[in-house]
């Protein structure tokens, strides 16, 4: 089968790959970039798992082929430390052990990161709303709502 | 194995239409991909071509012209959210496409695609219906216009010829005191299909009294329903109590849903009276509001 060619930005690094017409985004982040952060959970658009940002709109990467990606920017979790140092958002789920298993941790994140930048000061229930396309099984989501809501006093705090 | 997929991302509607009329073999329109790729996941479909229309301007933008609107198919629902004027003048219909899915979903899902994939539970269907809105198709025999009403012929079966793409929706001009409203019902806040939904759009004159209506149902039958006689029984009145049950009366009397996992008949012809009756509140309201 021929592969297509594929130019994009991924975590602001100019990237060129070769997929197959029917590979998800997520197939190539994981199986041929080898970026294994980005989890697949359900396939279907359901969980949230493998949610990427692509030209700083949140979506899952499970919905988005491959060849949708040339000349389009996209980040994942990848993207979101600065070498050693992690995010706010991350430290902030360490602190408040806003994860267990870890499966929906890259997504989540992702998608907490596109809320704040939208909404520096979201409420608690406009924070439960953005997330309600990311599944967590396991923390039963307080934590992830105080982490959320904690990181985005502090990044509030440090601009102002 | 399957067979190789072909994929286009044209720039223009002619070489689009030109794409998918010239193909022989199984061809697919790729807008959102929300229901497509999850249907050639399972093997329900496999297309020897997908045509990706994201890149042809005339479906991916919104547009004003003498007061009317123009929706391109393929824009999607936080795109319509976030054009203040579109969702300012047809919150009924916004309101619609942002409830599918997560925000995630609504960053990719698309009102023409959820038009074309013929879902009789699609949200911004019957709100697309109640809005009046005329899709404009290009197809290889050239430019026609046609009912949203007569796109959707039952579950996963529209009326497109081969080689037809819906290019965008007309929504008629908003008249003065005139908005519209969607309602659903689903067993939870979010991330749900609707068990009913009811899209109302009405028209008041200077004195209150209701001039022009349209009431649209959902996931009560095998496609959206125009319930010509539950638009009679607001028009002409202030839309008061009576009108309103009424209203609801003849909603119920036209829905035949199925019974499934989301609800049963009988409970589907109850709810969509309640959700049609809440719906066409909320849009009286606004319309008082607007000059």
């Amino acid at each position: 089968m021929s592969k297509q060619h594929v130019t994009t930005q991924i975590n602001g690094n100019s990237v060129e790959f070769l997929c197959e017409t029917r590979q998800t985004l997520l197939e190539v982040l994981r199986d041929e970039l080898h970026l294994t952060g980005t989890k697949e959970g359900c396939g279907t658009g359901d969980c949230g798992a493998c949610t990427v940002t692509v030209d700083s709109k949140m979506v899952c990467s499970c919905l988005f082929l491959g060849v949708e990606a040339e000349g389009k920017s996209i980040q994942t979790i990848e993207g979101m430390a600065q070498g050693d140092k992690l995010h706010v958002l991350q430290r902030k789920f360490t602190e408040h052990a806003a994860l267990q298993c870890g499966i929906c941790t890259p997504g989540m994140l992702i998608a907490a990161q596109t809320l704040l930048e939208r909404n520096p000061d979201p409420t608690e229930e406009q924070t439960r709303y953005w997330l309600s396309g990311n599944l967590c099984r396991c923390t039963g989501y307080n934590q992830i709502i105080h982490a959320v809501l904690d990181a985005a006093k502090e990044l509030r705090g440090a601009k102002s | 194995m399957m067979s190789e997929m072909r994929f286009e991302s044209p720039q223009t509607l002619e070489a689009a239409v030109a794409l998918l009329s010239g193909h022989n073999g199984i061809t697919k329109i790729l807008a959102g991909g929300t229901d497509l790729l999850i249907q050639m996941r399972g093997g329900r479909v496999e297309p020897t071509l997908l045509v990706d229309v994201k890149s042809i301007p005339e479906l991916t933008s919104i547009s004003q012209n003498n007061g009317a609107f123009r929706l391109g198919a393929a824009v999607n629902a936080m795109q319509m959210s976030e054009h203040e004027a579109f969702a300012q003048s047809w919150p009924g219909l916004t309101e619609a496409a942002m409830l599918i899915g997560s925000y995630q979903i609504k960053s990719r899902a698309t009102v023409g695609g959820n038009l074309c994939n013929a879902s009789p539970a699609a949200d911004s269907v019957p709100a697309l219906i109640a809005a009046g809105a005329i899709a404009t198709i290009m197809g290889p025999q050239g430019i026609r216009e046609q009912k949203v009403e007569d796109i959707a012929t039952g579950p996963g079966k529209n009326s497109l010829a081969k080689g037809e793409i819906v290019l965008y929706f007309t929504l008629p001009p908003r008249a003065p005191h005139s908005a519209d409203a969607y309602l659903r019902f689903i067993p939870r806040t979010e991330m749900d299909i609707a068990v009913v939904g009811a899209g109302i759009n009405l028209t008041l004159n200077d004195k209150g009294i209701c001039i022009e209506a349209r009431v649209c149902i959902g996931a009560v039958a095998e496609k959206a329903l125009l319930v010509k006689e539950a638009a009679a029984a607001l028009i002409g009145s202030t839309c008061d109590e009576s009108a309103l049950e009424k209203m609801g009366a003849a909603v119920s009397a036209a829905c035949r849903p199925i019974d499934d996992k989301r609800g049963t008949k009988a409970y589907r012809i109850k709810v969509s009276s309640v959700m049609a009756r809440r719906a066409a509140t909320i849009a009286l309201n606004r319309a008082r509001r607007t000059h």
